[in-house]
């Protein structure tokens, strides 16, 4: 059975793998990398992609395969904790929001709106200025203020919907707390749409993530993202392309990955949606 | 339709509220005591005490924050501390670049992606349906400063087709990789809604109702079709037009356009608050009429929404 899920599902598969790729080099980069990502080593500075570099090496000389590899781990890092605190403020205050309705549904959903109210990125820019010391952690923290919203949008629809069905009232006719009602029987119904929303979102935080290094705002060097890699590429890119092309391209393959997966589990949920 | 409109622009109101709470509340914790950094640690107090008097930084906050709605409703969003300007000079000269470059990806966007969703629809699983769907999935996943980097590589390095950065006095030459870069996102999500919105029309009921009258396919298509698949597009195109704001930064930075975005990237490697606040209250504000131009044309082609939004 689970093949034919497969089957039916092969962007859910290639997702799946890249996927895999991603956390293997993460959590492997020590093995996988074949040499230290920050050993500075002038003298075979933008070497072209060969059998001992296979991306090449950038401008003090250090091997972009193994940055590539390491550069995986704060992507990861960025992706699923910023996600995480996010998917933990949105579904609170989605789930209050929608639960009991009338004033404090107001209230949140305006704030919601008002952080919607401003492109996303220009706004994590703006409060990495604020903050005055860019940063992994600062990075972090500044995302996942930023991430909540379209969670909570995403929980209180299911919330609200929840409500009408007739086991929920069902439940509160027979004395369930409204706690019970919440995390019991509402939530976890509305959990699939969630789950798609966060992977996107995981998306969206590594995009975010390496468009503030790419910008100098975000992760500093000598910490190694994908981001700073191509922003310190940028001057050999009509001379040494490889420097950029490389971590470009886990980029893209990461947030390919994690799109793919998105939808694949969209059509799964949901077939109606294809 | 009036009645629909007075009732959204009053939703306007608490977003743009809080659109200045939040921006005043960067600026006051961004600039800490301005006093301070200006006369640095050995002012003397009374003087420093007297300034902060002058500039009624020694009141209330609310009664600062409404001091500074007061300044907006003015048009006055201070002075930039490096080149020492009003911000709103320095952003008035910058904003007809970003609207043109905003424009241009956006036509891109919408004639390139409609085009692509509608050539998939017509034959859907067929070759055509799965490269648009591919190219689609590139255009949303490929980050914009990436693909900047690429297109500059490809077009403007190996092929010499386009000058690689600048504005080039507004030659149409200059506008097209960006507008390409910024556009590639959009183009994406324009042809999977106008795809999958023209699928679901083409199964409806009246589709053959019109087929079966005798009507000519390509009559069908247009009047029927594409009609009654626009609304949700119209949204994507709506929420794209945001998405835009969001790759601006980004986009002008790598192609030195002189732009909003890159007014306020500048700022911030600066650290010239002012104009960074300026900069994203503005993105906020276009931000904001876009989505209200948006659910104002929605509510245009599908009359419904005006009587069932009553939340």
């Amino acid at each position: 059975m689970r093949h034919t899920a497969w089957r039916r599902h092969p962007t859910v598969l290639v997702g799946s793998l890249l996927l895999l790729v991603l956390i293997v080099s993460a959590v492997g980069a020590p093995w996988i990398a074949t040499h230290d990502p920050y050993r500075v080593s002038t003298q075979h500075s933008l070497q072209p992609p060969q059998a001992t570099h296979l991306f090449g090496t950038d401008w003090l000389g250090r091997d972009v395969f193994s940055r590539v590899v390491y550069g995986a781990r704060v992507s990861l890092q960025v992706g699923l904790i910023v996600e995480a605190v996010a998917v933990v403020i949105g579904v609170l205050l989605g789930a209050l929001a929608g639960f009991y309705g009338k004033l404090l549904d107001t209230l949140l959903m305006r704030i919601t709106d008002t952080f919607m109210a401003f492109p996303s990125l220009v706004l994590a820019i703006a409060l990495m200025a604020v903050f005055q010391e860019p940063g992994l952690m600062n990075v972090i923290i500044v995302l996942s203020l930023l991430q909540w919203t379209s969670v909570a949008r995403v929980v209180r629809g299911s919330v609200l919907a929840g409500k009408e069905d007739d086991f929920v009232q069902a439940a509160q006719a027979i004395g369930a707390s409204d706690r019970r009602i919440l995390f019991r029987h509402i939530l976890p119904n509305g959990i699939a749409p969630v789950i798609i929303t966060a992977t996107i979102g995981v998306a969206g935080n590594i995009v975010s993530e390496a468009g503030l290094s790419f910008l100098g705002f975000g992760t500093q060097p000598p910490t190694v993202s994908w981001g700073t890699m191509l922003a310190q590429g940028r001057n050999y890119l009509t001379i040494k392309p490889w420097v950029c092309i490389f971590p470009g391209l886990a980029l893209l393959f990461t947030v390919l990955g994690l799109n793919l997966f998105g939808d694949g589990l969209r059509d799964w949920f949901d077939p109606r949606s294809r | 339709m009036l009645a629909f409109v007075i009732r959204r622009l009053l939703t306007l109101m608490p977003v743009l509220v809080g659109v200045t709470l939040v921006i005043f509340s960067l600026s006051y914790i961004s600039l800490g005591d301005p006093v301070r950094a200006m006369m640095g640690q050995r002012g003397d107090p009374e003087i420093i005490a007297q300034i902060r008097r002058d500039y009624g930084l020694d009141q209330p906050l609310h009664v600062q924050y409404a001091r500074y709605i007061g300044r907006l409703l003015q048009g006055d969003l201070g002075r930039s501390y490096r080149q020492h300007r009003r911000v709103t000079d320095l952003m008035w000269e910058r904003l007809p670049a970003t609207l043109r470059l905003a424009a241009a990806a956006m036509l891109i966007a919408v004639v390139f992606g409609c085009t692509a969703g509608i050539l998939a629809a017509i034959k859907p699983n067929s070759w055509i349906d799965r490269l648009v769907m591919v190219l689609a999935l590139l255009g949303i996943s490929t980050p914009v400063f990436w693909s900047a980097m690429m297109l500059i590589l490809l077009f403007g390095s190996v092929l010499r087709w386009f000058p690689i950065s600048g504005y080039g006095s507004g030659h149409v030459w200059y506008l097209i990789l960006p507008a390409v870069t910024l556009g590639a996102l959009q183009t994406g999500y324009i042809a999977r809604m106008t795809r999958s919105s023209l699928l679901d029309v083409l199964r409806q009921d009246y589709m053959q109702t019109a087929r079966a009258k005798g009507l000519r396919d390509t009559i069908v298509l247009c009047k029927h079709g594409l009609k009654n698949a626009a609304i949700p597009v119209v949204t994507v195109i709506g929420i794209s037009f945001a998405d835009l704001l969001t790759g601006a930064p980004l986009t002008e930075t790598i192609f030195a356009w002189p732009g909003i975005g890159r007014l306020m990237v500048n700022a911030v490697a600066n650290r010239d608050f002012p104009v960074v606040m300026g900069c994203t209250l503005v993105f906020a504000l276009v931000y904001v009429l876009a989505n209200l131009g948006v659910d104002l044309l929605y509510a245009y082609l599908d009359p419904r929404i005006r009587y069932d939004q009553e939340d």
